[in-house]
């Protein structure tokens, strides 16, 4: 069987497409490609999609804790507090087995049991809390300077917020928001680990890896092939946000401007 | 565990809890949290010593000394650490087992690696085939402890580094000019203050390793995560005296709180700790303390 044959048979099988039977013996280096490959189709799914909505809660959880009404900073300070307190991998688990006995309930929430949706909740609510808590910093170091010249041209309300503070903000946390995302990618891989179970085995990237890992009892392999690919997506990642920033950028001094210093190490 | 419990049938509403969270079974729980904590508490100043290693490496000025230090920094940043997690369990594994069997058996002549199997002499087995039970549980945890300090001492290192380089130049050029060497220079001026300079990174390190605790589960090793899903599953009154429906919502939210507990509580002490180090330091947060006094 030709590699052209393995790509057609198992490039999207993380989709249910293709070969429904993953190979089980006299595994080929491009067998373990395609299917390592295939399964980063749900790493980028859940990444992209936690990423753009979280983006959205993470400013007003961050505007939210900056706010001086305790009826919005308490509760927005709670939920940063929780979600950045505990292992995500804790999270999954508590909030799989939570969708589990909702689903006696009603219902309507048996698809939150399934990974693509209740798994995708977890990441957005986690990205959400600490991407707000970055943009809350940022918040915080906007300088002062820029605020007044904003009154002495007469913006107040949401002119203000959206023409001075929101891209002042999004400007300072840039850097630390590209990291994020980067670590948000690492942590897709927690998924089809920690209770969701991977239906008909579509899996995602490290899901097959371990997969290949454990059948050929040769971690050398498909763990180093799935390596390659994560170094592939965060340089994609980094490339994406610096084009980001060089916008959000674009009206300061060339030399002066910030250079995206990127340290994408931990895990939550 | 108490007297009233010899009868679980008998019991009700909050007696039943204090003797269904006493059984036998939950103490294993409890003594793993305890493994939880043996784990930090080993894989902590194991990792620091490694970063801090690495660290000195990577300033060296023997080039390949310094291009090992910078991979090992680099090598495990980008690709998620859980893959570092599952490769370096089998990977030492193996890799111990492989200098055992050159070792006790030179004479094997056939290949190691038949097919799907990794195949080593009886004599190079880890832990040996009739060791008792126990052994093989500690051989477990090690390797375990093992994985996370080389992977947490790549971010330590990581941390450390930039610290060093935070130390202002000029205090090393004052070194030199009093004539110490550059081992003198490293070990009584660079070490002593880069500490202030690494400790907020390496209290978010602290953070995040107490965070990444859970992943113990993966390794196979029998910690909370384990525990939590066994006791927590739904139990008939076949098989134990103390019936119940799936509680594992329960059991993780519990660990959850943990969890939180335990992280809010290293935040409370890492904050003094910092207070106390920046205490007349020529830093900002020096000079805020400064102020406010």
């Amino acid at each position: 069987m030709s590699c052209w044959e393995t790509i057609a048979d198992y490039g999207l099988r993380s989709l249910g497409i293709g070969e429904r039977l993953l190979p089980r013996d006299n595994f080929t280096l491009c067998q373990q490609v395609t299917l390592i490959g295939s399964g980063m189709l749900w790493n980028i799914y859940f990444g992209v999609l936690a990423l753009m909505s979280g983006f959205f809660l993470a400013t007003a959880v961050a505007l939210g804790k900056a706010a001086r009404n305790p009826l919005v900073r308490k509760p927005s300070e709670w939920f940063i507090f929780v979600f950045r307190g505990s292992p995500l991998f804790i999270q999954f688990f508590f909030a799989y087995f939570l969708f589990l006995s909702l689903k006696g309930v009603s219902p309507i929430f048996d698809p939150f049991s399934a990974a693509w949706l209740g798994a995708l909740i977890v990441l957005f609510l986690n990205t959400a809390a600490y991407s707000g808590e970055i943009f809350y910093g940022a918040l915080l170091s906007i300088p002062k300077g820029d605020m007044e010249a904003a009154d002495a041209y007469g913006f107040s309300g949401l002119a203000r917020f959206r023409k001075i503070t929101w891209p002042t903000m999004l400007r300072l946390a840039w850097p630390a928001y590209t990291n994020e995302a980067i670590f948000l990618f690492h942590a897709t891989t927690l998924v089809y680990f920690s209770g969701f179970p991977a239906w008909r085995q579509q899996g995602d990237a490290l899901y097959y890896a371990s997969y290949f890992a454990d059948k050929t009892f040769n971690p050398f392999v498909p763990y180093p092939i799935l390596a390659g690919y994560f170094i592939l997506l965060t340089l994609v990642v980094i490339s994406l946000f610096g084009l980001i920033n060089r916008r959000l950028n674009r009206h300061l001094p060339q030399h002066g401007r910030a250079r995206l210093r990127i340290r994408p190490n931990l895990i939550r | 565990m108490f007297g009233f419990c010899t009868d679980p049938s008998s019991l009700d509403g909050l007696a039943w809890l204090a003797c269904y969270l006493t059984t036998g079974k939950h103490m294993a729980i409890y003594w793993s949290v305890g493994t939880v904590l043996l784990l930090l508490a080993i894989s902590a100043p194991v990792a620091l010593a490694f970063g801090f290693g690495a660290a000195a490496a990577a300033r060296s000025r023997f080039l390949p000394l310094a291009w090992l230090g910078k991979a090992y920094i680099a090598i495990v940043r980008g690709v998620p650490d859980i893959a570092f997690f599952l490769f370096f369990v089998i990977a030492l594994d193996q890799a111990f087992e492989w200098l055992r069997h050159k070792v006790k058996c030179p004479d094997w002549d056939q290949p190691i690696r038949q097919g799907n199997d990794f195949v080593v002499c009886a004599d190079a087995k880890l832990p040996l085939g009739n060791a008792a039970q126990w052994v093989h549980e500690v051989y477990g945890f090690s390797l375990a402890v093992l994985t996370f300090s080389i992977v947490f001492g790549a971010f330590a290192a990581n941390v450390l580094y930039g610290a060093m380089r935070a130390v202002p130049r000029a205090q090393l050029e004052t070194a030199e000019a009093y004539g110490m060497s550059p081992r003198q220079s490293f070990w009584r001026i660079l070490v002593p203050q880069m500490w202030v300079y690494a400790l907020p990174g390496l209290s978010n390190l602290w953070m995040v390793l107490i965070k990444a605790t859970p992943l113990l589960f993966l390794l196979g090793v029998e910690d909370i995560v384990y525990w939590a899903r066994e006791l927590g599953g739904a139990k008939t009154a076949r098989f134990t005296d103390y019936p119940h429906p799936d509680w594992r919502m329960w059991y993780f939210f519990a660990l959850l709180v943990f969890y939180l507990g335990f992280t809010k509580l290293s935040e409370v002490f890492l904050d003094r700790l910092m207070a106390r180090l920046t205490h007349g330091q020529a830093t900002t947060g020096g000079e805020a303390q400064r102020k406010a006094a």
